[in-house]
C-alpha cells in the first residue's frame, strides 16, 4: 500500500503544530492584554458630568485641598462628594452668573442633588476603605494618578484585584510620610525601599492578602 | 456515557460566566446612590425629626454652640493642648487659608480670584471678640461667609478658633515680649 500523504507534509504538519500552539499562545496574551487595556478596564476615560468640574483649576490652579470638598476621606471608607454647599461656600461669591455653574445653582435653589457621574466603581462584592489607606501612608495619587492635572477626571489604574494585591503584597513599594499623603507632586526618594521598610515598620502595615480583607 | 457528567460540569461553569455582572451590580444601595424610588432622588434618607445619634445629645451648650444663654463664651471648653493647635493648624490651612490666608490677613488665593476680601483677623476688634463668636462664626457663617458646621465636627471647629487665637498673638508682639535670642534673630533679618 502506497502512502497516502508525501514525504513534504511532514514540514507541513510540523508547522501546523507550532503555529497552532503560538496562535492559542497569542491569542489567550491578546485576551489578557485586552482585558487590562483602557477599553475594557474603563482607565483614561474622561466622563461627561452635570457640571465641567475642572480639578486642574481647582486644586493646581487654586490650591484648595482635597479635604476642603472630599472631607471624610481620613475618617470613613468613603472619601465623600462635595455637596452643593461646598461649592456654593466660594460660588456664592464668585463667578456667580457664570451659566457653566447654572446647574450648582439650581441644586441650591430647590434642595435637588447634583447627580455626578461615578467614575470609580468597584464591583459590589469588594470592600474597601479610604481610611486605612490614607492614615498609613498612601497617597490619593498613587491610586487615583495626578488627579490635580485633570480637566475632568478618569479613572488611571485597572482596579483590578491583582493591582490591589500587587501592593498589599509590597506595600514598602508604594508607601510615603503621612503628611505627604495629599501632596500631589510628590516623588518618591531614589531610596523608596528604604524608607519604605521603615514607614511600612514604624506604621505597624500589615499584609493584608487574605480573601476576606476585601470580600467580606 | 461517561463523559457526560464533565460534559455538565464544563457547559455549567461556562454558563456561570455570564453571571458575572449580576455579581458586579449588586441589587443594594451605595453610599449618595441615585434611585427613582424617592422624590428627591436619594436613596439616603433623612433622619426622622429629633433623632439624637450616641453622644450627639447637645446638652453642653457652651460645647456645642459656644454660647451660655445667649452670650458666646470667653474661655475654651475644654483645655488647648499643643496637639489642640497642631490639629487646629491642620485644619485652618484645610478649610480657611483659601480665603483668609496662611497668616489670617484675609490674601487668600481666591481672593486674588476676585472674592470680596475679607476681614484681616489683626485688628483691634476681632482681637477683643471672644473665642465663642469665631467657634460660631465657623458653626453658623457670618455675612456672605458659609457655615462650615457639616464639614467640620464640633472639636476641630474649636482646634480651629484656638489657631485663630494663635495667629492673632503671632503678628501681634511687642519687640519688649520677645527672649533675648528671639530678639537678636529679628535684628538679624531685618
Ligand atoms: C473644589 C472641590 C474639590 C476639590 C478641592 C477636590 N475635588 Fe475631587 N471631586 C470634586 C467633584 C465635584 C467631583 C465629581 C466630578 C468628577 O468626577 O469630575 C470629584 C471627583 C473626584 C474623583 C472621582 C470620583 C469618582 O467618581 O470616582 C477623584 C478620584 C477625586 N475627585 C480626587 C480628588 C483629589 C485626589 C483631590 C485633591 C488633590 C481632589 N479630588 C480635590 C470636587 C473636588
Ligand atoms: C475655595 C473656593 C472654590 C470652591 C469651594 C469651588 N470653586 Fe469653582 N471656582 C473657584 C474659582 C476662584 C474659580 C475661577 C477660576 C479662575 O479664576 O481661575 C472657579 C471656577 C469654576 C468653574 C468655571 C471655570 C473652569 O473652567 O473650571 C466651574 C465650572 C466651577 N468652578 C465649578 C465648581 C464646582 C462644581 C464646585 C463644587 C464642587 C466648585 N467649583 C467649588 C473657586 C471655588
Ligand atoms: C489604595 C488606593 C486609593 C487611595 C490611596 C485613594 N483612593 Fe480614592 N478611591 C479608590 C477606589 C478603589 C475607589 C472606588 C471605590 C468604590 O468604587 O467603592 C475610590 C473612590 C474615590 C472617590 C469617589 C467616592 C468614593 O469614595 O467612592 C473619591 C472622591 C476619591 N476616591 C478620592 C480620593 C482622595 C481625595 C484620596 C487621597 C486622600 C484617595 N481617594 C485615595 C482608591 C484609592
Ligand atoms: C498603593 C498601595 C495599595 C493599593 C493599590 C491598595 N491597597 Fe489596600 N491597603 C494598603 C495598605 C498599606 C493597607 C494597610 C494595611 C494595614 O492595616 O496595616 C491596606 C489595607 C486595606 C484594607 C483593610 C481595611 C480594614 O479595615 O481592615 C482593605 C479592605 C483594602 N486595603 C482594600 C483594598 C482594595 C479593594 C484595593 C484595590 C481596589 C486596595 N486595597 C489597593 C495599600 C494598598
Ligand atoms: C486587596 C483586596 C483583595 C484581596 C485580598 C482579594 N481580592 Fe478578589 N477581588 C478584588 C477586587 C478589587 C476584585 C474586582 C476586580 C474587577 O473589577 O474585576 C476582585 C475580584 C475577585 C473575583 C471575581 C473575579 C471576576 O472576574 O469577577 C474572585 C473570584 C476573587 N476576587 C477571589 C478572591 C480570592 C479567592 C481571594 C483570596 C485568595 C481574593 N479574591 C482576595 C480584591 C481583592
Ligand atoms: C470662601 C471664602 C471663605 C472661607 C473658606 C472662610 N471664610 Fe471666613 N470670611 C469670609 C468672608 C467673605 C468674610 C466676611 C463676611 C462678611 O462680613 O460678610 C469672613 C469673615 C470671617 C470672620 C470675621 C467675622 C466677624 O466677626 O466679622 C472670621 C473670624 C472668619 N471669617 C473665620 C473663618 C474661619 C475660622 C474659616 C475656616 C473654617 C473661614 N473663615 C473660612 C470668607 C471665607
Amino acid at each position: 500500500m502506497s502512502q497516502i500523504f508525501h514525504p513534504s507534509t511532514n514540514t507541513l504538519s510540523k508547522v501546523s503544530i507550532v503555529s497552532v500552539v503560538l496562535l492559542l499562545g497569542g491569542l489567550g496574551y491578546g485576551l489578557l492584554a485586552l482585558n487590562r487595556s483602557p477599553y475594557v478596564a474603563r482607565t483614561k476615560i474622561p466622563f461627561d458630568q452635570p457640571v465641567p468640574f475642572s480639578h486642574k483649576h481647582h486644586v493646581a490652579g487654586l490650591g484648595i485641598d482635597c479635604r476642603y470638598c472630599h472631607t471624610t476621606v481620613e475618617r470613613t471608607a468613603s472619601a465623600g462628594m462635595p455637596t452643593t454647599e461646598t461649592c456654593m461656600s466660594c460660588h456664592s461669591m464668585i463667578w456667580t452668573n457664570a451659566p457653566m455653574l447654572e446647574p450648582v445653582r439650581q441644586s441650591w435653589a430647590t434642595g435637588k442633588s447634583l447627580e455626578w457621574t461615578r467614575v470609580h466603581d468597584l464591583p459590589g462584592f469588594v470592600y474597601f476603605n479610604h481610611s486605612i489607606h490614607v492614615n498609613k501612608g498612601i497617597g490619593c495619587a498613587s491610586c487615583h494618578g495626578r488627579v490635580d492635572q485633570m480637566p475632568l477626571v478618569h479613572q488611571e489604574n485597572t482596579l483590578y484585584m491583582e493591582w490591589c494585591l500587587d501592593c498589599h503584597r509590597h506595600p514598602e513599594k508604594h508607601i510615603r510620610p503621612r503628611d505627604k499623603v495629599f501632596e500631589m507632586a510628590y516623588q518618591p526618594p531614589a531610596n523608596q525601599l528604604e524608607l519604605g521598610a521603615k514607614l511600612v515598620k514604624e506604621y505597624k502595615v500589615q499584609k493584608l492578602t487574605d480573601c476576606y480583607t476585601c470580600h467580606r | 456515557m461517561k463523559r457526560l457528567p464533565w460534559l455538565l460540569l464544563i457547559g455549567g461553569s461556562m454558563l456561570m460566566m455570564g453571571c458575572r455582572q449580576d455579581m458586579h451590580d449588586q441589587p443594594r444601595f451605595r453610599l449618595n446612590a441615585a434611585t427613582d424610588l424617592f422624590g428627591d432622588r436619594r436613596a439616603a434618607r433623612p433622619l426622622v425629626q429629633g433623632t439624637v445619634a450616641r453622644g450627639m445629645l447637645k446638652t453642653d451648650t457652651a460645647l456645642w454652640s459656644g454660647k451660655v444663654g445667649n452670650k458666646n463664651v470667653d474661655q475654651f471648653p475644654f483645655p488647648i493642648t499643643r496637639e489642640v493647635i497642631e490639629r487646629g493648624r491642620d485644619r485652618y490651612n484645610i478649610f480657611c487659608s483659601p480665603c483668609h490666608g496662611l497668616t489670617g490677613h484675609g490674601d487668600g488665593m481666591i481672593v486674588s480670584r476676585g472674592l470680596k476680601k475679607p476681614p484681616s483677623y489683626h485688628t483691634d476688634a476681632l482681637r477683643e471678640q471672644s473665642v465663642g463668636h469665631i467657634y460660631n462664626v465657623i458653626t453658623n457663617g457670618n455675612g456672605s461667609m458659609m457655615s462650615y458646621a457639616s464639614r467640620i465636627p464640633m472639636r476641630d471647629r474649636w482646634a480651629i478658633t484656638a489657631y485663630v487665637r494663635v495667629l492673632q498673638q503671632s503678628q501681634n508682639v511687642k519687640v519688649s515680649e520677645l527672649t533675648a535670642e528671639e530678639r537678636r534673630k529679628l535684628e538679624g533679618a531685618q
